[in-house]
C-alpha cells in the first residue's frame, strides 16, 4: 500500500499536495456533512411535537367570571392567571408613579381591556407559582400576588414592587375573539 | 508475564483461543499493588460495587415502572405496595444513589489529598471526573422519574438554568423539555437517558481501570514503587481488604434502607407532581447542595452578564476546573502527608464544601445570624421610611437605606470565593513556596529502618 500511495501521490504534483490529500479532505468533509444531516432528525425529534404545538393556544370562556374574581387556566403546561379587576384595582394600578418601578411599565401597556388582566403565573425570580388566586391567599403589600418562595410582591397589574424578582409577571400573547372569549397564545 | 498454570484442559483450550483467563489472572490476581494502601483506598472498589447494585436494581424496577406523566407516580406507589419486594428494591435504588455519591466523594477527596491526579495519572483523573459528570446527570434524571412535586419542580428549576445562556437559551430549554414546560415528553426522554447513561458509566469505568492498571495505584506515601519488594499481589491481599470494607459499608447502607429509608429524601416527593402549585422550598438531593449553593451565590450582575448566567457558569466551572488540577497544583510532592501547609488547607477545603452544602439546603435570603424579630423591626422601619418618602413625592427606594442583614447567601458567596481561591490561586502558589518534608526513598524503607510495628 505504501508504494502505491507514493506512486499515485507524488507523480502529478511537485508541491507536496497530493491527490490523496484532496481525497482525504473531500471524503472527510462529505462524512461530516453526512453525519450532520443524519443527526438533525435525531436532534429535532426532541423538539416539541406537532400535537404539543397544536396545544400551544387555548380559548377561555370569560362569561362565568365575576368582577373581582381570579381564575387559573393551564396554557403550555404553565398556569395563566385571568383577573377580572374591580374599579378600585384598576385605579390603583393606573395611579402608580411608573418611574419608581423596577421594571417600568404603565398599566395600559399590560392590558388589552383594563377590566381583564391576563398573566403567566410564574414568578420571574426562580419560577415558583405566586399566591393570590384564591380569596384566602395572601396577596402581598400591593394587593396583587405574593410569591412564597422568596417573598416577591406584585401589584394589581402584576408588576414587581418588592422582593428579589427582576421583572414583572409576563403578559402572554392573547386576543379577544368576542366579548366573552379570549384566545391565549 | 507468563500465562498462569492451568490444570483444567477445557480452560486451557478456551484460554488459548480467547486469553480471558490469563487476562483476569494478570489484572485481578497477580496485579502488583503498593503494599501500603490504607482504608481510603477501599472507596474505588466500593464505587464499582454501588454501580453494579444500581444497575441490577434499576433493571428490575424498570420492569414495573411506567414512564408517563399520568401513570408514573402511581406505578412507583404500586412498586412500593403491590410488587413483591418492590419496597426493598426501590429503597435500595433510591438510597443507593446517596451511597454511590458519598463513596465517590470520599474517593475524590482521597485523590485530592494524596495527589493521585498528578503525573502519570492525569488521564485517570479526567476519566474519574467524566464518571462524576455522568453520575450527576443520571442521578438528576432518576430523581425526576417518580414524578412527585420535588421531581417536577427540581426538573423545572434545573432545566430552566439553560435558559440563562444568551440568545439560544430559550430554544435549548424548549428542546430539553420537548414542549413549553416540563411534561410527558420530558419524563419520557429522562427515562430513556436514565437507562442509557449507567452503561456509558460502565464504559468509562473500564477506561478508568485501564488507565489505573497502566501505571498502578498511587499510595499514601505518594512515591513510585521501586521494585517487587514494594508491592503485593492484588489477590488475596486487597480482595480481602476490599471485601471487609464492603461488608462494613453495607451495614451503614442497610441501616438507611431498613431504618431510615426516606431520611435522605424529601417528603414533598410523595405528593404527585402539580404544575400549578410550587412547593414553598425547592431543594435538590444532598449530593447536589454544594453546587446549588454556588449556583445561587451570584445574586448580582457583572457587566453584561446577568446573575443567573454567572451562577450557571460558576456551577459548571466548579467541576471543570478540576480537569486542570494536575497543572494547577504545582507541587512535585504527591502525598499531602509530606506537605505540612497543604494539609491544613485541605482540611479547610473540606469544611468549605460542607459549608456550601449547608448553605445550599437553606433559603438564601433567610437571616444567618440576626433573629427574625430584629429583621422584622428593621424591615418595618425601612417600609415606614419608604412610605414617608413616597408621600413626599420622592422615590422611596432611592431615599432610604435598605437594612443590611447577613443572609445565608452571603456565607455561600464567601464559601464559593474560597473554593475557587483554593484551586486557582492557592494550589499554584503553595506548590512553589511550600517547604515539604523529606520523602522516604522507598515504600518499604520506613518499615525496614525502624523495624516492623515501631513507627513514630
Amino acid at each position: 500500500m505504501a508504494t502505491t500511495g507514493q506512486a499515485a501521490g507524488h507523480a502529478p504534483h511537485g508541491d507536496g499536495e497530493t491527490r490523496r490529500d484532496f481525497l482525504y479532505l473531500a471524503t472527510g468533509a462529505f462524512g461530516v456533512v453526512g453525519v450532520g444531516l443524519a443527526a438533525w432528525p435525531l436532534i429535532d425529534s426532541m423538539n416539541p411535537a406537532a400535537d404539543t404545538l397544536a396545544l400551544s393556544s387555548i380559548e377561555v370562556d370569560l362569561s362565568a367570571i365575576e368582577t373581582g374574581q381570579r381564575i387559573t387556566v393551564k396554557w403550555r403546561g404553565k398556569p395563566v392567571f385571568i383577573d377580572r379587576r374591580t374599579e378600585d384595582q384598576i385605579k390603583q394600578a393606573e395611579a402608580v408613579n411608573v418611574a419608581s418601578l423596577r421594571d417600568p411599565q404603565t398599566d395600559g401597556e399590560r392590558v388589552v381591556k383594563p377590566e381583564w388582566l391576563v398573566l403567566v403565573g410564574i414568578c420571574t425570580h426562580l419560577g415558583c407559582v405566586p399566591l393570590g388566586q384564591k380569596p384566602t391567599d395572601p396577596r402581598g403589600d400591593w394587593g396583587g400576588w405574593f410569591c412564597p418562595c422568596h417573598g416577591s410582591h406584585y401589584d394589581t397589574s402584576g408588576r414587581i414592587r418588592k422582593g428579589p424578582a427582576p421583572s414583572n409577571l409576563v403578559v402572554p400573547v392573547y386576543e379577544f375573539l368576542d366579548d366573552s372569549t379570549v384566545k391565549i397564545g | 508475564m507468563a500465562a498462569p498454570a492451568m490444570n483444567n484442559r477445557m480452560i486451557k483450550w478456551f484460554d488459548d483461543r480467547l486469553p480471558i483467563f490469563t487476562f483476569m489472572h494478570h489484572q485481578m490476581h497477580e496485579y502488583p499493588t503498593p503494599r501500603n494502601l490504607n482504608y481510603w483506598w477501599n472507596f474505588g472498589s466500593l464505587a464499582g460495587v454501588m454501580l453494579v447494585v444500581m444497575i441490577v436494581t434499576g433493571i428490575v424496577l424498570a420492569m414495573n415502572y411506567t414512564p408517563s406523566a399520568d401513570l408514573a407516580f402511581g406505578s412507583v406507589e404500586r412498586i412500593m405496595r403491590d410488587v413483591n419486594y418492590g419496597w426493598l428494591l426501590r429503597y435500595i435504588h433510591a438510597n443507593g444513589a446517596s451511597m454511590f455519591f458519598i463513596v465517590v466523594y470520599i474517593h475524590i477527596f482521597r485523590g485530592l489529598f494524596y495527589g493521585s491526579y498528578k503525573s502519570p495519572r492525569e488521564v485517570l483523573w479526567w476519566l474519574g471526573l467524566v464518571i462524576l459528570l455522568l453520575m450527576m446527570a443520571t442521578a438528576f434524571m432518576g430523581y425526576v422519574l417518580p414524578w412527585g412535586q420535588m421531581s417536577f419542580w427540581g426538573a423545572t428549576v434545573i432545566t430552566n438554568l439553560f435558559g440563562a445562556f444568551p440568545v439560544v437559551g430559550d430554544a435549548i430549554v424548549t428542546w430539553l423539555w420537548g414542549g413549553f414546560s416540563v411534561d410527558n415528553p420530558t419524563l419520557n426522554r429522562f427515562y430513556s437517558l436514565h437507562y442509557l447513561l449507567p452503561f456509558m458509566i460502565v464504559g468509562v469505568v473500564v477506561l478508568h481501570l485501564w488507565a489505573l492498571h497502566t501505571h498502578g495505584s498511587n499510595n499514601p506515601k505518594g512515591i513510585d514503587t521501586k521494585g517487587p519488594q514494594d508491592s503485593i499481589p492484588f489477590h488475596p491481599y486487597y480482595t480481602v481488604k476490599d471485601l471487609f470494607g464492603t461488608a462494613v459499608f453495607f451495614i451503614v447502607y442497610a441501616a438507611f434502607i431498613f431504618f431510615f429509608p426516606d431520611y435522605l429524601g424529601h417528603a414533598d416527593n410523595y405528593i404527585p407532581a402539580n404544575p400549578l402549585v410550587t412547593p414553598p422550598h425547592i431543594v435538590p438531593e444532598w449530593y447536589f447542595l454544594p453546587f446549588y449553593a454556588i449556583l445561587r451565590a451570584f445574586d448580582f450582575d457583572i457587566w453584561f452578564m446577568p446573575a443567573k448566567l454567572l451562577g450557571v457558569l460558576a456551577m459548571f466551572a466548579s467541576i471543570l476546573i478540576l480537569f486542570l488540577l494536575p497543572w494547577l497544583d504545582t507541587s512535585r510532592v504527591r502525598s499531602g502527608t509530606f506537605r505540612p501547609v497543604f494539609k491544613w488547607f485541605f482540611v479547610i477545603l473540606i469544611i468549605d464544601c460542607v459549608v456550601l452544602g449547608y448553605v445550599g439546603a437553606k433559603a438564601p435570603n433567610d437571616p444567618l445570624i440576626a433573629s427574625e424579630e430584629t429583621v422584622a423591626q428593621e424591615n418595618e422601619a425601612y417600609n415606614a421610611c419608604v412610605a414617608k418618602a413616597d408621600a413626599a413625592g420622592k422615590v422611596g427606594e432611592d431615599e432610604c437605606d435598605r437594612p443590611f442583614v447577613v443572609q445565608y447567601v452571603h456565607l455561600g458567596q464567601l464559601a464559593t470565593l474560597y473554593y475557587f481561591f483554593h484551586f486557582l490561586l492557592l494550589l499554584p502558589i503553595l506548590g512553589r513556596t511550600e517547604r515539604t518534608l523529606p520523602l522516604p526513598t522507598s515504600i518499604l524503607e520506613p518499615v525496614t529502618k525502624h523495624g516492623a510495628g515501631a513507627g513514630k
